[in-house]
């Protein structure tokens, strides 16, 4: 092993009998103590491409981090100043909000809307998920390509359409029945196929999405129409990327359609169905509040109401402090699904 | 020779394709069902006699059969066109100024020699893992428009047009940032290194080399940016209700305004308020057009740009 000698960096003088620095290392600390002035001198000369990070970084920073500064308001008192009063004026209120939410008078909200939130992404995991895959096995079937594609643009088009739009219509298609109008469409077409089940002959007559019972199903329902078709692309691509030979080697050892199924294609895609799962594990607490909030209503609360738009409805230091508990065990399953993916797959997501 | 077909291959065949076919037609619907609507009298809408083809007449009497009121109603409403505009500029303005920041600091962040890279690259993903939540965000936005109304000299957040702060202050997303940067990263290195000979400068090697390569991911990009203008919602609300700035609304929320305020299919329905429309059945035929209105841009799009996004999401999606 390379042994550092004394005489590499110290010189002997004999009649003294003291060590002095070397010749050759006091160049090595020169060089060493200006080097901060070759890496500034790159920087400088390259000033163009620190210059184009300027717009992004100024954008991220205004409206991305400074709302991180009002996470503060999470440990101020809400009660002198109402909730428009300037944060920063407010007392000090330590942990109080957050015992308020998770133990106080609050704690009947926070706990039902933190039980909705996992409640409505579990639901839409385990539908949301495995409908893509399925999609993508079937759209490897059809050898038309012709129809194939048609079928592609109809399936992919709802995920382009806005949560305004999608909520306006899949309310109009079930919408109850009012003094002088017939039930939605969609309505009367559940109403026929289960004319003797009074529970759900009343929440139709009452709009299916103002029942507690239904709001689950029709929200994933609505979600799955939304973005199953889109979704499928990804492991539509990892389907097609099969190379052929792999097939016509598996007909060679006499395996049917099946088999080549069980033992080509889903050990193919499986890298990327890992993939996949892992990163919607990561998001399972983001549930798209926008979508819940347009859908919000006094008749389905009790199966609606997501710790964000609580927080948005409370719009004080107690929302603040629960969308944070929300949004920071968000994190830790995005970092944690991240450090899995590492480990399992050996790819990072990001 | 043609290999014989197997049943379980035949029966896998045929779920496949009425599966695939059955969610094609359950996507088709919503829409075809919208168009029928918007085509159909007032009274038909009303009393939810609508199921595939527009109709016609009143009660008691009701035939298949086109009409253009709701259009024309919606035409004479000075809301819809005041809107339209907004949605129009929110979505031009702010896709060019999203692009722009996007694809400069993508192409910084491309480059090995980038001092700090890592630390650029954890400040930009570290928004996709957190954020602040929806009252924080709010706050920042009041400030923002507060500091901007104070540039013009007002005081109030409404006292600036709030379209401005629609434009600058939202839209923004991590994840095309890095597909950019991830297709900019894949672009040969001596295409680069022989332009910089040539002496050109950063500027005119990320415009005349590394946009011209990436096409596909930055029309998939300009996609993702316009259509979520586009779509824009909750925060174009939040800021134009607390300006009191109805002359600022999107599209988005003036459908949404009608759907709640002049129908009672939300449950927020107040009968005793002034409405502007005689009948709730006129709302939902208008309500209808609009929508059929404000997806056509996108309808024409899509075409064009489809055959894009499935390249461009693959190229930048998961890196191995």
């Amino acid at each position: 092993m390379f042994k550092l000698k004394y005489d590499d960096f110290l010189t002997y003088d004999e009649s003294s009998g003291t060590y002095s620095m070397s010749a050759e290392q006091r160049v090595r600390d020169e060089t060493e103590r200006n080097s901060w002035k070759t890496v500034g001198f790159t920087v400088l000369k390259d000033w163009r491409l620190y210059l184009m990070l300027v717009p992004m970084i100024v954008v991220y920073v205004l409206w991305r981090y400074m709302p991180m500064t009002e996470l503060l308001g999470a440990f101020k008192d809400y009660s002198t100043f109402g909730n428009n009063g300037d944060t920063a004026l407010m007392n000090w209120y330590g942990f109080n909000n957050f015992i308020e939410i998770f133990t106080g008078y609050n704690a009947q909200f926070f706990w039902p809307a933190f039980r909705n939130t996992f409640i409505i992404a579990f639901y839409n995991l385990l539908f949301g998920f495995p409908a893509p895959i399925i999609l993508a096995l079937f759209f490897n079937e059809v050898k038309s390509n012709v129809t194939r594609s048609v079928v592609q643009v109809l399936v992919y088009l709802p995920k382009f359409l806005s949560t305004v739009i999608v909520t306006s219509i899949a309310l109009l298609l079930v919408s109850g029945k009012s003094e002088f109008g017939d039930m939605g469409a969609l309505s009367r077409l559940f109403a026929a196929i289960a004319p003797n089940n009074e529970a759900l002959q009343a929440a139709l007559n009452g709009g299916l999405f103002n029942s507690a019972a239904y709001f689950r199903a029709m929200y994933v329902f609505t979600d799955l129409w939304e973005h199953a078709g889109y979704d499928s692309i990804v492991f539509f691509a990892a389907v097609i990327a099969v190379s052929p030979t792999s097939y016509e080697a598996a007909q060679m050892d006499g395996a049917g359609k099946m088999a080549q199924m069980r033992y080509v294609v889903i050990p193919s895609i499986l890298s990327t169905v890992v993939i996949m799962l892992i990163m919607k594990i990561g998001g399972l607490l983001s549930v798209g509040y926008e979508k819940v909030y347009l859908l919000l209503s006094t008749g389905n609360e009790s199966a609606s109401q997501i710790v964000a738009t609580l927080a948005n409805s409370w719009n004080d230091g107690k929302g603040i402090a629960a969308e944070m508990t929300n949004n920071l065990i968000g994190m830790i399953l995005v970092i944690g699904s991240n450090i899995v993916a590492r480990k399992a797959a050996n790819v990072s997501l990001y | 020779m043609k290999r014989k077909m197997e049943v379980s291959e035949l029966i896998f065949k045929i779920i496949a394709y009425v599966v695939l076919i059955v969610f094609a037609l359950m996507c088709l619907y919503p829409l075809v069902y919208v168009l029928a609507g918007a085509f159909s009298s007032s009274d038909a809408v009303l009393n939810n006699q609508i199921v595939l083809w527009p109709v016609i007449g009143t009660t008691g009497g009701y035939t298949i059969g086109l009409t253009i009121d709701a259009f024309k109603w919606a035409f004479t409403y000075n809301m819809f066109w005041i809107s339209y505009a907004n949605t129009l500029f929110v979505t031009f303005i702010g896709t060019i100024w999203c692009l722009v920041y996007s694809l400069l600091g993508a192409y910084a962040l491309s480059k090995k020699r980038l001092l700090g890279r890592h630390g650029f690259n954890f400040f930009l993903v570290f928004t996709m893992w957190f954020s602040a939540g929806i009252v924080p965000t709010f706050q920042n936005y009041k400030a923002t428009g507060e500091i901007l109304a104070g540039l013009v000299g007002g005081s109030a957040m409404g006292d600036i047009d709030l379209k401005w702060l629609i434009v600058i202050a939202m839209g923004m997303n991590a994840t095309n940032i890095i597909l950019l940067r991830n297709t900019f990263e894949g672009v040969p290195q001596e295409i680069e290194e022989a332009a910089r000979i040539d002496g050109a400068t950063e500027m005119q090697i990320l415009t005349k080399v590394y946009i011209p390569m990436s096409k596909a991911t930055i029309a998939t990009v300009a996609l993702f940016f316009g259509i979520s203008r586009w779509n824009g919602y909750f925060w174009a609300y939040k800021v134009t209700q607390e300006g009191g700035q109805s002359y600022s609304w999107p599209i988005q929320v003036l459908i949404r305004d009608i759907i709640e305020n002049e129908t009672d299919i939300t449950g927020k329905y107040n009968a005793d308020n002034d409405h502007l429309f005689e009948t709730q059945g006129q709302a939902v035929s208008v309500l209808y057009s609009f929508i059929i209105l404000s997806i056509i841009p996108i309808l024409i799009i899509y075409p064009f740009i489809q055959k894009y996004f499935a390249k461009g999401v693959n190229m930048g999606g998961v890196k191995e």
